[in-house]
Order: structure tokens, then C-alpha cells, then sequence
């Protein structure tokens, strides 16, 4: 029942907080706070409760539709409350960061984030994939209505690209759903959208490919990896800072949550012999948008492309399936859910200053706001893959599982380390370094971190310190749910290899 | 066959509608009062339709060999009732201030709908010929209506003639096709053509395929469907906005009905060449519906070349009526036909409640800003919109659904790549509107939307969307009454 809750809050918070406007415009980010911090002390007390034979902490399951075997069944184990906690810490600091920024329209806006949100926790609980799907295609509308609203100069393109890739790319995905709901028609008799009955479908290897691209487009759409990625840069440089924080810390996060949970569970085989290509694609997206990164001069351009190189570790670890990958991998999703947010934090910040986004323009600026260049160097240094952070723990331990994969593509990725770390420091001495020039910009409101911002931007730097000098009490979380799908998976590829 | 009085009490839903055009007429001869028009109408409808509701569970008789009254042609005579009793609460304010006689207009929709119910029930050639003569006979009317308002926004004139003289046309080929297979089996009844299909003893195959194709084609250009869809958005943009929607709510369900008890009882998909034309027929709809839709700016031609894409999207499930096991392909029509309905009311009525018979808001431009000008209206065509376009928490994601289920199942490839890519662009016109809402305004013309006269109408639009929301997270109900009468057509 708790996930019910979990789920429900968001979208009642959501509601209360659109109508509360009409009452005071102060009102609706108070309620959408408490909400969310409601929300994150839900999830929290689930954190303690042991998990049932199966590894499911919570579960509830009833019937939704059942003529065609739909039913209501969420689910939270290990690996779902890792991602549900990033959601809820997040949320957080999304609100704190759209706090002073959203000042028109704002009940609408927290309406939308709410939704954002709570479609985005269905997603990451939701064990039967027709409701997948429909949370799936929940979060993008409210997503939409962000871009498309609260937007910068070029804000119809990018919401308008962002939500056709996304949806078309689902419907592709909603096709392969069906075919393996009628499979289970086919084979066992019903028809069933549940998430265990599937896995137990065997389909002819042909077959089994187109069904699994399916999956995999749509879900490499959303983390994004080459050739699917173009959508990112455009709908992060023109989505306000609250948008970005969700785009690039959680909304990317659900591709790679459903190639770990579906693609790869549900087709092992075409998985088995289609990681290679995965794992070139993964390849391709680090090196070519570590180096498209490079080149330009749009702050925000420049982190969504880092994003998408970024996620590329993500890809290879998930491809390689082996513990020591899949556990990096999902290191590197939290991580980076962090250092992703906080960088297009800062870059907002700075754009609600000096109104640009354009580095050229910027230098120097250490002087005038040196808590904001410090923090700065520790969210890069902390992308760049620092020992003692959280995304080198990730990367590292996604670089080592793959090794055992497939040397070679391994080999190549590693150099997407040394791009990050031009790339990353790069952009300080861009905007840091440099003399203090004021010709191109009005600078009159370019003033440094206030407490709020101080703030959550400490409690980021906790959480990825955190990750990087105690990484366990999160592998520990993840570990039984990776190894039982490594287990349902080791027998099939041990079938395939023999033959 | 000698026919009691108990054997037309499966016809009491039309026969009370037909009594509500005639109170309607005799009230309007002796007293002419808009308002108690209007108010008879919709009482007689609501009759109508509760006492079809009233029949659903216990009615299954063929009433003389014209007419068939079952449980799926009673969900469709409830569904045609209320839609005509929507509309005419729609169409009250709108025709309010026009200087002409208004009463009549009653008359013509209440005609149009025993048309309608007609067309729903016949499983023979000849009542479908009447009911959808009566139909269009009274949609000319509509359609023309304000003809003698020296206000009229529109050209209702030059809309009713094109529909005329190309629906005459449309009609010709398909009595032309009726007659073929009456050359060929000697009888009208869908069941008694099964034979045409299976065996041809008179003129050969061919002739029986030109036969089929010809009434298919007659069919198609009254759905509006391309390559005959050329009418489709002048008339649309032409007609008073409730004829607009009677038309294409109405109109193309119980042509759709038609449709489908044809196909489905005559076996006409086991000719490899029928489900070709149907195929390219439904590939050519969606593509040209979806495309010319990006290039419009009146609401009203967009609407029409979405219904042109969407007609294309039922297709779809008829071509694999003939392929799966079981009724899904039907349950997949009728709930998508439902949903469309649902939401061209909706969307249509956004339109109609702000426009009136002097003056039509139908450019894009007229609903800038919409959203903080009337969050009530923009959240109503915010709503009905993404259901048109598929979006989940909406009836018309369900509907899609249905679509896509009955096309995987049937392992229709092609036509479920062309319904993704239609889907796509077609995404693209349907934000575009939702974006235009979002817009900050700017000055121009405010609606008058606000009177007493409306409260009515902003009902009919609580009640249509909270069925696109209620039945889009539970379509349970919904979904079972579908799967119980789609067993009748087989």
C-alpha cells in the first residue's frame, strides 16, 4: 500500500498545489515542499523493512483491466528504492532550485514537477509493463508543459523535439510490449502484462531481436545514447533549471532503469548477441560527445552532452552484465544524477544573473563570486571521476566489469576519462579563470551562492562524498537484485555459448 | 410474415425519436418558441436513449428482414442519442442570436438521427441506403442552415452543395456496387452475400471484388477517408460548428457501423484484393491526414484532416478483424469509435461554446494565451487534444491501444509502422494548438462565454471530460460492456 501512497501524495500534492495559487502565489512551492519532503520520509521509513523471499520490499497488486490481464502491481526492491530515493532527494532540490527562479505561473508549475515526479517513481516501481508504459508516457506531458512554458528563447523546438522523440520512440516500445503479451497469449494461454509471467516467454531468435529493439530504442531515447541523443541538448539548454535537474537527474535515469530491468531480463539472448553493438554505441556516445562537448560554447549544451557521454558508462556496464558492470552502472546513474543536477544548477544560477548562457562571454569570475567557483570545481572534478566520488566509483567499477566483457571496446572508452577531465576543467577556466572582463555583460545582479543555494548544493557534495568513500551501504542495496537477475540470466547464456 | 406490435418494441428507441421530430413539428406549427424546441429535443433524446439503455441486456431480434436490434446496435443507438442530445445543447447558444427561423434546425438533427439509428441496425442493403439517405438528407440542412443570415461567418451555402453534389455521387457508386451483387446472389441481406465471396456462380470473382470495392469506396468517401477526402475540410470549415460536429461524431460512427457489419458478415476480407485497397486506403488516409493537418491554421480544417487520419487508424483494426481469433478487432472499432466520439465532442464543443452563428473563433491565432485567459476552456482542449493524440490518463490512449493491440495480434507490420509515423506528426499539430495555448496573449477579441445560456454547455463539457479521464485509467467497465456486445457481430 505504501507505494500507492508514495505515488499518490505527488499527484494530490500536485493538484492542491495548482489551486492553492488562487489563494496566495507564495503558496504553491510551500505545499509542493512538504509534499515532496513528505514524499522522502515515506520512502525513507520503507528503507528499514525487510524484503520477502522474492527480494520485494513492498509490493500491492490488484486488478486494473482484465480483459486484456492488466493489472495494478508495483513493486519495490533494492534497486528501485535507490532510484525512488534519488527521486525524492531530487525533487528536493528541484524545488529549492525553481524556489526564487519560477515566479509566473508558479501552481502550475509545481503541478507539473509534482506530476513529473510521480510518474517518474511509478516508472521505477511498476512491475506490469502495460503500467509502465502509461507511467512511462505520464512523465512527459508535465515535462512538456515545463519546457514549453517556463522555457528559454527557443522553447517550442526543444519541448516540441523532446516530446516527439520520446513518444514515438515509445510507441515502438508499446508494439513490443503487446508482442510479448501475445506470446504469453500464444504460449500460455492468457494473456498477461505481468512483469514474472513474461519472463518466461520463449520466442524464436528473430523474433526475440525485433521485440527487444523495441525496448532498447525507446529506452536508449530517454538515457540517451548516439544516435538518439539529439533531443537532449536542445531540451536542456532551453528547459528552466528545475527542468533540467529532472531531466538530467532522473528522467535519464528511467532508460537505464528499464534496459537493466526489461531489456536485457526479458531478451537475454538477442541481448547476449546484440551487446556488442550496444556496447559500440556506448563506446561512440562517450568519446563523440565528450568531443562534441568540447566544442561548445552554450553552457548548457555543453553539460547535456557531457550527460549523454556519461551515460555511455552507463550503457557499456548494463551490456556487459556482470556484477562488478551492472553494480557500476547503477553507481554512475546515482552519482551522476547528482553532479549532472548540481553542474545545471549552476548553470541556471548563473543564467538568472547575467541572463546568458554563452561562455565566451564569462571569465574571471572567481573574484566576484568565489563560493560559486568552488563549488563549481568540486561538482567537475567530481564528473571528471575523482577518486574519493561518487562517479569514480561508478565508472571505475563499470570500466572493470566491462574489461571482462570486451576488451577492446573497453580499452577505447577508458579514453573517454581523459576527455572528461579537458573537458571539465576546460569549462572552470572558461567562466573562473581568466581576467574579470565586464564589457559583455551586465553583471549588476551576478552575486554569489546564497545560504539556500549553499545549502543544497552542501547536500549534494554530502551525498557524492558519501558514494565515493562508502559506496557499499549503496551496492549493499542493489547487489541482491543484480545477482538474481545475473542468476535468471546465467543459464540461458550458458545454453546459447554451448551451442 | 404477419408483423404484431410486439414485434416493433425492439424499435422503441427510433420510434420515440421519430415522435420527438413530430412534437417538435406540431409544437413549432403552433407556437414557435426556441426554447421549448430545443428543450423537446433533448428530452426526446434522453427518452430515447434510456429506454435503449433500458433494452440492452435483454433485446436480440431481427425486426423485418431490414432491421437488426442487438446489444451492439443498441450501444450504438445509446451512443447516437446522447451525442444528438450533446449537440443539441451545444448548438442552443450557438444558433441563439440568428436572424432567421431557428426551430426548424431541431428538426433536422432529431431526422439526421433516426438516419443515424437506422444505419446502426441494418444488416441489409436497404435500410442502410435509407438510413444513411435520411442522415444525409437532414446534414445538407445543417449544413446550410444559417443559409439565409445576412451575418453567417462562414459559407454554409457552398459547404452543403459541395457535400451534395459529392455525397449524391459517393451514393451512385455505392447503390452501383449494391446492384452488382444483386446481379450476382440475388439478394441484399449481408449474410445471404457471404455467398458472393465464397462462391460465384454468375459472373466470375472479379466482378464480385468490383462489387465489394465499389460499395467500399462509396463507404470511404462518406468516412472521409483518402483518396475521397477532398470535401472533408471545406465543408468541416464551411458548416455551422454543431452541424460540423454532428457530422463528423455521427456521420462517421454509423457509417463506420455499417462498415463493419458488412465486412465482418460478408467475409469480404477472404479476397486478397480487398484487404489491398483497405490496406493502402487506410495507409494513404493516415499519411495524407496527418501531413495536411501540419499546413493548417483554422482549428476547424485541422480537426477535419485528423478525422481523415484517424478514420485511416480504425482501418487498421478492420483488416485485422479478418486475421485474429475472436472479437478483438471489433471490441478495438467500437471502443476507438467510442473515445473518438468522445473527444470530437469535446474538442468541437471547446470550439462551438466560444463561436456562434455570427461569429466562428476557428484560427489557431483566436486561442493565443487561452490557457491564462480561460484555464476552464484550454484545460477542456488540452485534454481533448492529447486524447486525440494517444496520450495515457486520456480515453484515446486506451483507444490506441485497442488499435495497436488488434494489429499486433494480426501481425499487420506495415500498417503499425504507418500508425507510429502517423501518430508522430500528428503530434506535432496537436501541440502545436496546446502550445498556442500556453503563449502568453495577446490583445484581440475576448470570448463571451460566460451567460446563463451556456451553463448547459460547460456541463456537457464537465461530463465529456471527466469520461475522457475516468476512462482513461479505468476503462474496465467501459472495456467489459464492449467485449459483451462485440460478440454479436460475429
Amino acid at each position: 500500500m505504501i507505494l500507492v501512497w508514495l505515488i499518490s501524495i505527488l499527484f494530490v500534492g500536485g493538484i492542491i498545489a495548482w489551486l492553492s495559487e488562487r489563494i496566495n502565489p507564495a503558496y504553491p512551492r510551500i505545499i509542493a515542499l512538504i509534499t515532496v519532503v513528505l514524499d522522502l520520509l515515506l520512502m525513507l521509513s520503507v528503507l528499514g523493512s525487510e524484503p520477502n523471499a522474492g527480494g520485494w520490499i513492498a509490493s500491492v497488486n490488484a486488478e486494473w483491466v482484465p480483459r486484456f490481464g492488466i493489472s495494478f502491481y508495483l513493486a519495490l526492491d533494492g534497486l528501485s528504492v535507490l532510484l525512488i530515493l534519488l527521486t525524492g532527494f531530487l525533487g528536493v532540490i528541484a524545488i529549492g532550485s525553481a524556489w526564487d527562479e519560477i515566479k509566473e505561473r508558479a501552481g502550475f508549475f509545481y503541478f507539473n514537477l509534482l506530476w513529473t515526479l510521480a510518474g517518474v517513481l511509478g516508472v521505477f516501481t511498476a512491475l506490469d509493463l502495460f503500467l509502465f508504459f502509461f507511467f512511462w508516457e505520464v512523465m512527459l506531458i508535465p515535462m512538456y508543459f515545463i519546457i514549453a512554458i517556463w522555457g528559454h528563447e527557443n522553447k517550442n523546438y526543444a519541448a516540441m523535439k523532446f516530446f516527439i522523440f520520446t513518444q514515438v520512440t515509445g510507441m515502438l516500445m508499446l508494439v513490443s510490449i503487446l508482442m510479448l503479451a501475445y506470446f504469453h497469449l500464444v504460449q500460455i494461454g492468457n494473456l498477461s502484462f505481468d512483469y514474472h509471467d513474461l519472463l518466461r516467454i520463449e520466442m524464436g531468435n528473430q523474433i526475440e531481436m525485433w521485440v527487444m529493439l523495441g525496448f532498447f530504442v525507446a529506452f536508449t531515447t530517454k538515457l540517451p545514447s548516439v544516435p538518439f541523443h539529439s533531443w537532449l541538448p536542445d531540451a536542456h539548454s532551453q528547459a528552466p533549471t528545475a527542468g533540467s535537474v529532472i531531466l538530467a537527474g532522473i528522467l535519464l535515469k528511467t532508460g537505464a532503469y528499464g534496459l537493466i530491468r526489461f531489456a536485457v531480463p526479458l531478451f537475454p539472448e538477442a541481448s547476449l548477441s546484440f551487446a556488442p553493438i550496444a556496447m559500440t554505441l556506448a563506446a561512440i556516445s562517450i568519446l563523440y560527445c565528450a568531443k562534441v562537448a568540447f566544442a561548445q560554447t552554450d553552457i548548457k549544451r555543453l553539460i547535456a552532452y557531457t550527460s549523454v557521454s556519461h551515460m555511455g558508462f552507463v550503457t557499456l556496464g548494463i551490456y556487459a552484465w556482470n556484477e562488478q558492470a551492472l553494480q557500476g552502472a547503477v553507481m554512475t546513474m546515482l552519482a551522476h544524477g547528482l553532479s549532472a543536477a548540481a553542474l545545471f544548477m549552476l548553470a541556471g544560477g548563473l543564467q538568472h544573473r547575467i541572463h546568458t548562457r554563452e561562455m565566451p562571454d564569462m571569465g574571471g569570475f572567481w573574484v566576484k563570486v568565489p563560493r560559486m567557483a568552488v563549488v563549481a570545481l568540486f561538482f567537475s572534478v567530481a564528473a571528471l571521476g575523482m577518486p574519493g566520488l561518487g562517479n569514480f566509483v561508478g565508472e571505475f567499477l563499470a570500466l572493470l566489469g566491462a574489461f571482462q566483457a570486451n576488451i577492446p571496446i573497453t580499452v577505447i572508452s577508458a579514453f573517454g576519462l581523459i576527455l572528461a577531465s579537458v573537458y571539465s576543467l576546460w569549462v572552470i577556466q572558461m567562466i573562473f579563470h581568466g581576467e574579470y572582463t565586464d564589457k559583455k555583460i551586465d553583471d549588476s545582479h551576478l552575486t554569489d551562492l546564497n545560504g539556500r543555494e549553499m545549502f543544497y548544493f552542501g547536500a549534494m557534495m554530502l551525498g557524492l562524498v558519501w558514494m565515493g568513500m562508502y559506496p557499499q551501504s549503496f551496492l549493499n542495496l542493489s547487489q541482491p537484485v543484480l545477482v538474481e537477475l545475473l542468476n535468471n540470466t546465467q543459464s540461458i547464456f550458458a545454453a546459447v555459448v554451448q551451442n | 410474415m404477419i408483423t404484431t406490435l410486439a414485434d416493433l418494441l425492439p424499435l422503441m428507441p427510433l420510434l420515440i425519436t421519430t415522435a420527438t421530430t413530430i412534437v417538435a413539428m406540431i409544437v413549432i406549427g403552433i407556437r414557435r418558441n426556441y426554447a421549448v424546441t430545443a428543450g423537446i429535443t433533448i428530452a426526446g433524446l434522453l427518452i430515447a436513449s434510456l429506454v435503449a439503455v433500458s433494452m440492452i441486456s435483454t433485446t436480440n431480434s431481427q425486426v423485418t428482414p431490414l432491421l437488426i436490434v442487438d446489444q451492439y446496435s443498441l450501444f450504438f443507438t445509446v451512443l447516437i442519442c446522447v451525442t444528438a442530445m450533446l449537440i443539441t445543447i451545444f448548438s442552443f447558444p450557438y444558433l441563439a442570436n440568428l436572424d432567421d427561423s431557428k426551430e426548424e434546425y431541431y428538426l433536422l438533427l432529431s431526422i439526421a438521427t433516426i438516419g443515424a439509428i437506422v444505419m446502426v441496425s441494418s444488416n441489409h442493403f436497404v435500410s442502410t441506403i435509407l438510413g444513411l439517405e435520411t442522415l444525409s438528407m437532414s446534414l445538407y440542412g445543417m449544413v446550410a442552415y444559417p443559409v439565409h443570415s445576412k451575418l453567417a461567418d462562414k459559407f454554409p451555402l457552398e459547404a452543403s452543395v459541395k457535400y451534395l453534389v459529392l455525397s449524391a455521387a459517393a451514393s451512385g457508386i455505392l447503390l452501383f456496387g449494391m446492384a452488382l451483387i444483386y446481379a450476382q446472389t440475388g439478394t441484399l441481406e449481408f449474410s445471404s452475400i457471404v455467398n458472393v465471396t465464397k462462391e460465384t456462380p454468375g459472373l466470375g470473382t472479379g466482378f464480385a471484388i468490383v462489387a465489394l470495392i465499389m460499395v467500399f469506396i462509396g463507404i470511404a468517401f462518406k468516412l472521409s477517408l483518402a483518396p475521397f477526402h477532398m470535401w472533408t475540410p471545406d465543408v468541416y470549415e464551411g458548416s455551422p460548428l454543431p452541424a460540423t460536429t454532428y457530422l463528423a461524431t455521427i456521420g462517421k460512427s454509423a457509417m463506420f457501423v455499417v462498415l463493419l457489419r458488412f465486412i465482418v458478415t460478408t467475409e469480404a476480407l477472404s479476397f486478397d484484393s480487398i484487404i489491398l485497397v483497405i490496406s493502402l486506403v487506410a495507409i494513404v488516409s493516415i499519411l495524407a491526414g496527418n501531413l495536411l493537418a501540419l499546413l493548417q491554421n483554422s482549428l476547424k480544417r485541422i480537426l477535419a484532416y485528423s478525422s481523415i487520419a484517424h478514420m485511416g487508424y480504425l482501418l487498421i483494426a478492420l483488416v485485422a478483424s479478418y486475421y485474429v481469433q475472436g472479437a478483438i478487432s471489433v471490441e478495438a472499432v467500437t471502443f476507438y469509435l467510442f473515445a473518438y466520439m468522445v473527444m470530437s465532442i469535446g474538442a468541437f464543443g471547446v470550439i462551438s461554446i466560444v463561436s456562434s452563428s455570427e461569429k466562428e473563433f476557428d484560427d489557431i491565432d483566436d486561442y493565443q494565451g487561452l490557457f491564462w485567459r480561460n484555464p476552464w476552456l484550454a484545460l477542456v482542449f488540452t485534454g481533448m487534444l492529447l486524447s486525440l493524440a494517444g496520450i495515457p490518463l486520456t480515453v484515446g490512449f486506451i483507444g490506441k491501444f485497442y488499435l495497436f493491440f488488434a494489429g499486433v495480434e494480426a501481425g499487420l507490420w506495415t500498417l503499425l509502422v504507418v500508425l507510429i509515423l502517423g501518430s508522430g506528426i500528428g503530434l506535432y499539430y496537436y501541440l502545436r494548438v496546446v502550445y498556442r495555448m500556453l503563449l502568453s496573449p495577446k490583445g484581440g477579441e475576448r470570448f463571451k462565454s460566460g451567460g446563463s445560456q451556456y451553463m448547459g454547455a460547460h456541463g456537457v463539457l464537465a461530463f465529456v471530460l471527466a469520461l475522457l479521464l475516468i476512462l482513461g485509467v479505468y476503462p474496465t467497465p467501459l472495456v467489459s460492456i464492449i467485449e459483451t456486445i462485440s460478440l454479436n457481430i460475429l
